[in-house]
């Protein structure tokens, strides 16, 4: 897969952010962030609505075009190849490819509803990586198994709980053996007695060494559960380091202010 | 001879000729379903298209299909197609030349229904590493498919009833044979009743049909 410059042993980061730029029109979303994150790290981003969190993990998987800077993981670019001196976009299949490596769980699970949860969980594997429908769904019902909703595999999305809906998500995503998983606020659309099962398998899969980005308002969970917090606005990222500093004792006034609105609520 | 009494008189002979056109209207609407049906996919699969160089075609083709009668697309099939060397039999050019209309309008169809279907699983299915076409076979299409079926059943029953103007490319369809009892006969209202009557047999179940997709649509199991 990623043959030039294969990282591995290097200790370069899995993922390398660099000077990213996005506009929507005039609106500049984010105006330059750079970021590295290593093999089995997990980062937390927050900051206030509108600060571009959800942008910049989109840019990751190239779900959103970067209009400047670039994506690189495992030391491969995301999205485009250097051709001599010049950057030219990948085609949809080359991007497809890429795209295998990075599990990205959704806001609104976003789950199919024309198929089971195990037919959630295998159709990418059967599909993409080309496993045996046999093969895809001994490996889905280990995830599902994972997730705790072994039993309901058969079942259809709609006639799951949210927390299950998402939980199927991230099973799912679990199946495509993703180098790293992006989670956007993964609970925020959930009733407030469902955010504790799916908070419990993130916090499984950090347990287990997956390299993570979570884009969060559950502060506590990102304090207990990330090796470094990184709070964003206005496009940039204003600060980052451990969770006892950041969230203990932030350095910058607009940190320490986002928090304390975030306590008040 | 008043209107019982000619039915009475001859209305075995009208009934049996005029169902002897029922195997070319149902070849010719069944035909020009699957050739609507294929082709106004693509059709619609273009006009979604980021590509302006591919969606600008297929909005000409919609427009102009749309825009001109059904009866001239025939003729310019049946007879302009002879010019450019292809001289189609008359089913041939029945089944081109609805075909290619429905295809305008069935693309509509299957537009709607993909942009129906919630950009997310779109970018679910690209997020999980599937390229934009097989998540249109394998997550769009069979979603959108549920929103279609119900438009696509009554694009059905207008081209049924569209296969009418057909013998006028020389097809011997139901029509065809109608107008022929009437120069025959010398009789007109009876006939051409018992012909709509026929097309009615058919028409009411498939509108039926689609009521019930209608209804069915809501949930998904
Ligand atoms: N497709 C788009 N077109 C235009 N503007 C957009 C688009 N997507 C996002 N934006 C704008 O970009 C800005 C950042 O949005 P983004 O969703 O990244 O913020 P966020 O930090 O995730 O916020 P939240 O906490 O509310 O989810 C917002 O002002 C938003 O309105
Ligand atoms: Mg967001």
């Amino acid at each position: 897969m990623s043959k030039a410059g294969s990282g591995a042993a290097a200790g370069q980061p899995l993922l390398k952010i660099q000077d990213l730029h996005k506009r929507f029109g005039l609106l500049e979303v984010l105006q330059g962030v750079d970021l590295d994150v290593a093999r089995g790290e997990k980062v937390s981003i927050i900051g206030p609505s509108g600060s571009g969190k959800t942008t910049l993990l989109r840019c990751i998987n190239y779900l959103e075009k970067p209009s400047a800077g670039h994506i690189y993981i495992d030391g491969t670019l995301i999205g485009e190849k250097k051709v001599g001196d010049r950057y030219v976009h990948l085609t949809d299949r080359e991007l497809a490819r890429e795209r295998q490596e990075i599990g990205f769980v959704f806001q609104r699970f976003n789950l199919f509803p024309h198929l089971t949860a195990l037919g959630n969980v295998t159709v990418a594997p059967i599909r993409v990586l080309g496993l045996s429908r046999e093969v895809a769904e001994l490996r889905g019902r280990e995830m599902l198994q994972k997730v705790g909703l072994g039993h309901k595999a058969d079942e259809y999305p709609e006639r799951l709980s949210g927390g299950q809906q998402q939980r199927v998500a991230i099973a799912r995503v679990l199946a495509m053996q993703p180098k790293l998983m992006l989670f956007d606020e993964a609970t925020s659309a959930l009733d407030p007695e469902l955010i504790g099962e799916v908070l419990r398998v993130m916090r499984q899969l950090a347990d287990e060494g997956a390299t993570m980005v979570i884009v969060t308002h559950e502060i506590q969970f990102a304090g207990d559960v990330s090796d470094r917090v990184i709070f964003m606005d206005q496009g940039r990222i204003v600060e980052q380091g451990p969770p006892r500093d950041v969230l203990g004792r932030p350095s910058e006034a607009r940190t320490r202010e986002f928090l304390k609105h975030i306590q008040d609520r | 001879m008043s209107f019982f009494e000619i039915l009475e008189k001859n209305g075995w002979y009208f009934f049996t000729t005029l169902l002897s056109g029922w195997p070319a209207t149902l070849m010719v609407a069944a035909g020009a379903l699957v050739f609507a049906l294929v082709f106004g996919l693509i059709i619609a699969l273009m006009r979604i298209s980021t590509w302006k160089l591919v969606r600008w075609p297929s909005t000409a083709y919609v427009e102009f299909f749309r825009g001109t009668p059904a009866l001239v697309q025939l003729f310019v099939i049946y007879f302009g197609f002879p010019d450019w060397g292809y001289q189609p039999t008359p089913i041939q050019a029945a089944v081109i030349g609805l075909g290619m209309n429905g295809a305008a309008y069935i693309s509509e169809i299957y537009r709607a229904g993909i942009e129906s279907i919630h950009r997310g699983q779109t970018e679910a299915a690209l997020s999980l590493g599937m390229t934009p076409a097989s998540a249109m076979q394998h997550i769009i299409l069979p979603q959108a498919i549920r929103t279609m079926l119900p438009p696509m059943t009554n694009f059905a029953i207008v081209l049924l009833k569209d296969t009418a103007i057909v013998f006028a490319v020389g097809v011997l369809e139901v029509m065809a044979l109608a107008r022929q009892l009437v120069t025959e006969t010398l009789t007109s209202a009876p006939i051409y009743l018992m012909a709509g009557a026929m097309y009615l047999c058919v028409t009411i179940p498939m509108a039926r049909i689609a009521a019930r997709l209608e209804r069915q649509r809501q949930a998904w199991h």
